[in-house]
């Protein structure tokens, strides 16, 4: 994705501000009034009316709400647009608090990333749009968190302007209070202060005036270099709830007052199968159920506890079809990417040397730390939903739908995920179309549906499956004339890009399909791609006989910020310096998200073939870092993630279904095969980028590279577990 | 017949049947919703809590074998307002992310703490074994080592 203009856009179209009890002040961001002509500032009650997304709330007593339209799956995201907003608004850090926005259409942020412009919005985003049952879905109605684009979008767009706003009112307020001019007046610290005449008075003083001001039509926003907010590190504020056990995940929801129950399902085996047939007597006698579901797709068990549920599941043989897929196996679906990938790609015929190789990545899941949970209570015409997604308004319309019921008649309590990774983005919400219709069969009563490992496991919307087949040429210098390649299993323009000057880099798209689902896995289609590309430019260096470093370099002359990122982390890493046999080092550059990642991987791989990743050193130009420790925070997270999956994750299939079952077939590393991690940010002038996603990318070719240079064994297949690395 | 534990200093007795894992006792009969279910086999650790101050994991525990013992949960491993110098350690060096699997670590840590109070890399490597699939895992040794050296009001 290239970096780009931003659409023009009226801030005043957005903002409204009003009172709240007590003598508040209120301002946000209306979602409704997009069309320019149409625009106006939202009234005092817009509050009361739904209309506005209220995003900054100052009560008398002096703290500062911040409403934030995004979910927190742990990137800190609610923190760093918090503190965009309070830098402008020049608040004291530590009187701001944060709330999660609840799904309602007012807080749909999907006018924001549009607002932002057409082709900065990522593919993921663009799909998210719900073509479902409430009427602002039609338009832009998506409250998601994904793709990377919360502080890239609200945060730029929404949050800044909005803490600006507001300090010109709360300062507008003051002047008038005093007599005094506005121009004379600071604010600073959540203080308006008139330096002549010595006065001052709290935000929260001052709040209930601010409402009554004119909202500005145009606030300044801050030159970044006077930043005091951003660009530190304070804590998160989601961090003391997570270490006594009290952040509430979707899987501790109880019903207040109310005795809930629980479900365990089974799910059809191979995706699109249906339930055929299931003897539930076994189950129906056991202690604690209730009842046993049958729903098309699936059986499940609703008891008194979820434990009990579970083992009377255990008892039943539902059989299921197969929905026709009972000859697909992972064998059989690269068989097909083989063959419609064909022969390797033309390169030029007075190519001094040709080099092609093939790369294959494999099927993976997310598996999030919490598995699925939806809890619901289904009444008449009405459903109460209790869950964790990274959407809670095409949830919403899920569940409505699931239950033909119009989606304002159900209401969607989110909760902290237990990690995203793009599970819980729209389109991947069965789990609460099952829970919905597990509830519906019992109701009124709420049901919990907790998924087991399993169930995640083998029912998950897949990292694609992929086979990439690559060519390329050097003249008699070495230099690269061509590098092309034809891909299976899907691709982009930004997940395919080679910033290289190479004159023909053709990647071309094969068809090959198969039954299998697929969904956005951290970092989307680059997560593949990144190793076919940063692996092959590698083999070409190797080819050309020059070390991969300079290869790279050499060919970024009019990349200046790819080339600033590489050079940054090979300096970070020693490159060049010797190490002692048997170790090496790789590097691999990616761009996802608008961000672009270096990172070098120092390997040693023992005699008997044993790899271990001592270090791994990125250099990450987002433009701009928000919270540093929490940024720093995900690039780690992101290697370990994308690491995980490069030494040892695989989803297999036989017979139409999922092979792995839990952690034990499906794999994690723990803290002892974690490597150190080194980060560096480089501050450029490009648009915000992700964060969430773009270090996975670069991680698994910088990997590979580096097992090549420790021992000269080329790894072309993930996960590394699948090639022996003893020296023969 | 019920079973007879002792849950962060308050006993209970449970009427739940002897094999069902400690975990959904704890969760679903007493409500303390801090221990997490990750994979139920054992092999995550998202359940750890402490038995007679050693950590084990809850999900395949039958609670009979927690009949006439302490166990102590992440909602009780802070004593009088004061936060275990492992929770403390974990807020300074900001290690969750989701957090879902920071309480069976936590817990995991403060077990391994009591049995060897001045861990090496080694030691950590082979008592922590838990899944983070935030990879927060660089952040935990830090904050682990720190834990270690800091004159811990609770241990
Ligand atoms: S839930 Fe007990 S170890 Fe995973
Ligand atoms: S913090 Fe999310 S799994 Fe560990």
């Amino acid at each position: 994705m290239k970096s780009g203009k931003l659409k023009k856009w009226s801030r005043r179209a957005f903002i409204g501000a009003g009172t709240v009890a007590g003598g508040g002040f209120l301002l946000g961001v209306a979602g409704f009034t997009f069309a320019p002509s149409r625009y106006s500032l939202v009234s005092a009650d817009a509050a009361e009316k739904g209309q506005l997304t209220t995003w900054i709330t100052i009560t008398p007593d002096n703290f500062i709400t911040i409403l934030i339209p995004h979910c927190e799956m742990g990137q800190g995201t609610p923190t760093a647009l918090a503190m965009m907003a309070a830098e402008e608004l020049e608040a004291d850090w530590s009187l701001v608090r944060v709330q999660e926005a609840p799904a309602l259409d007012a807080y749909a942020n999907g006018y924001i990333v549009r607002a932002a412009g057409g082709n900065y919005v990522p593919a993921v985003m663009a799909r998210g749009v719900d073509y479902g049952a409430y009427k602002l879905a039609e338009w832009f109605g998506f409250q998601v968190t994904g793709g990377s684009t919360a502080v890239r979008s609200t945060g730029e767009y929404g949050m800044r302007v909005a803490g600006a706003a507001a300090k010109e009112m709360l300062v507008a307020a003051a002047a008038k209070q005093w007599g005094v001019s506005a121009s004379e007046c600071t604010a600073k610290s959540s203080r308006v202060t008139h330096a002549t005449s010595g006065r001052s008075a709290t935000f929260g003083e001052l709040a209930r005036a601010a409402a009554t001001q004119p909202v500005p039509t145009s606030p300044a926003l801050k030159n970044p270099d006077s930043f005091t907010i951003r660009r530190t590190s304070p804590t998160r504020l989601d961090i003391p709830s997570k270490v006594d056990g009290s952040a509430k995940y979707a899987i501790d929801f109880t019903t207040p007052g109310m005795s809930m129950l629980y479900a365990a399902i089974e799910m059809a085996p191979a995706h699109g199968g249906t339930l055929v047939s299931v003897d539930t007597t076994p189950a129906d006698a056991m202690p604690g159920v209730k009842k046993v579901v049958k729903l098309e797709e699936a059986v499940a068990v609703v008891a008194d506890s979820f434990w009990r549920a579970r083992r009377a599941l255990a008892s039943l043989k539902p059989e299921f079809s197969d929905a026709g897929h009972g000859d697909v196996s992972t064998a059989s679906i690269f068989a097909a990417f083989d063959k419609a990938l064909g022969a390797p790609p033309d390169v030029p015929k007075n190519a001094a040397k040709v080099v092609t190789a093939d790369y294959r990545a494999p099927f993976l899941a997310h598996a999030t730390m919490s598995p699925m949970v939806c809890t619901a209570k289904v009444e008449g015409d009405r459903a109460e939903v209790w869950t964790g997604v990274q959407d809670p308004l095409n949830a919403r319309s899920v569940a409505a739908k699931a239950l033909g019921i119009p989606a304002a008649n159900v209401h969607v309590t989110n909760f902290l995920l237990g990690g995203g990774f793009g599970r819980g983005l729209p389109f991947n919400f069965d789990y609460v179309d099952l829970g919905v219709r597990v509830a519906k069969a019992m109701s009124p009563a709420p049901v919990k549906t907790i998924w087991s490992r399993e169930n995640d496991i083998q029912h998950d919307y897949y990292r694609g499956a992929a086979l990439s087949r690559h060519a390329g040429a050097l003249d008699a210098d070495g230099r690269p004339l061509a590098a092309h390649s034809n891909y299976t299993g899907g691709g982009n323009g930004e997940a395919v890009f080679m910033p290289y000057a190479i004159a023909a880099k053709n990647a071309k798209e094969k068809k090959a399909v198969h039954p299998i689902r697929l969904g956005q896995w951290r970092s989307v289609l680059n997560s593949q791609h990144g190793f076919f590309k940063e692996s092959f430019i590698d083999e070409m260096a190797h080819a050309a006989g020059t070390d991969p470093f300079e290869f790279r370099r050499g060919l970024l002359g009019d990349q200046p910020r790819f080339k600033a990122a590489l050079e940054k982390a090979a300096a970070m890493s020693n490159w060049g310096t010797p190490l002692p046999p048997g170790e090496g080092r790789g590097i691999a550059i990616c761009e996802s998200f608008g961000t672009i990642a270096a990172e070098v991987a120092h390997v040693a791989v023992s005699p008997e073939g044993r790899l271990k990743v001592l270090h791994v050193y990125a250099a990450v130009d987002c433009g701009d870092v928000i919270n540093m420790d929490s940024a720093t925070a995900q690039v780690e997270g992101g290697i370990i993630f994308a690491l995980s999956a490069a030494l040892l994750s695989e989803i297999t299939i036989k017979a139409g279904r999922v092979v792995e079952k839990n952690f034990r077939d499906y794999p994690m590393i723990h803290i002892a095969d974690a490597p150190k991690v080194t980060t560096a940010f480089i501050r450029s002038d490009a648009p915000l980028g992700g964060l969430g996603e773009p270090c996975v990318p670069p991680l698994a070719p910088a990997v590979v590279n580096a097992i090549h240079a420790a021992v000269g064994i080329r790894v072309r297949e993930l996960p590394i577990k699948n090639t022996s690395l003893k020296k023969t | 017949m019920a079973i007879a534990i002792s849950v962060n200093g308050k006993e209970h007795a449970l009427d739940v049947e002897p094999e069902m894992p400690l975990l959904w006792a704890l969760r679903e009969t007493l409500g303390l919703t801090g221990t997490k279910f990750g994979c139920g086999i054992s092999a995550c650790g998202a359940c750890t809590v402490l038995l007679d101050g050693r950590a084990v994991r809850s999900c395949t525990l039958p609670s009979s074998a927690a009949n006439g013992k302490h166990v102590t949960t992440i909602e009780g491993l802070a004593q009088d307002g004061a936060l275990h110098k492992v929770q403390r350690a974990w807020i300074a060096h900001q290690v969750p992310q989701c957090g879902y699997c920071q309480s069976g670590v936590i817990m995991a840590v403060a077990g391994l703490l009591a049995q060897i109070p001045k861990p090496t890399d080694d030691e950590i490597d082979a008592g922590i074994t838990n899944i983070c699939r935030c990879g927060t895992f660089a952040r935990m040794r830090t904050a682990i080592h720190d834990a270690a050296d800091s004159v811990g009001v609770a241990s």
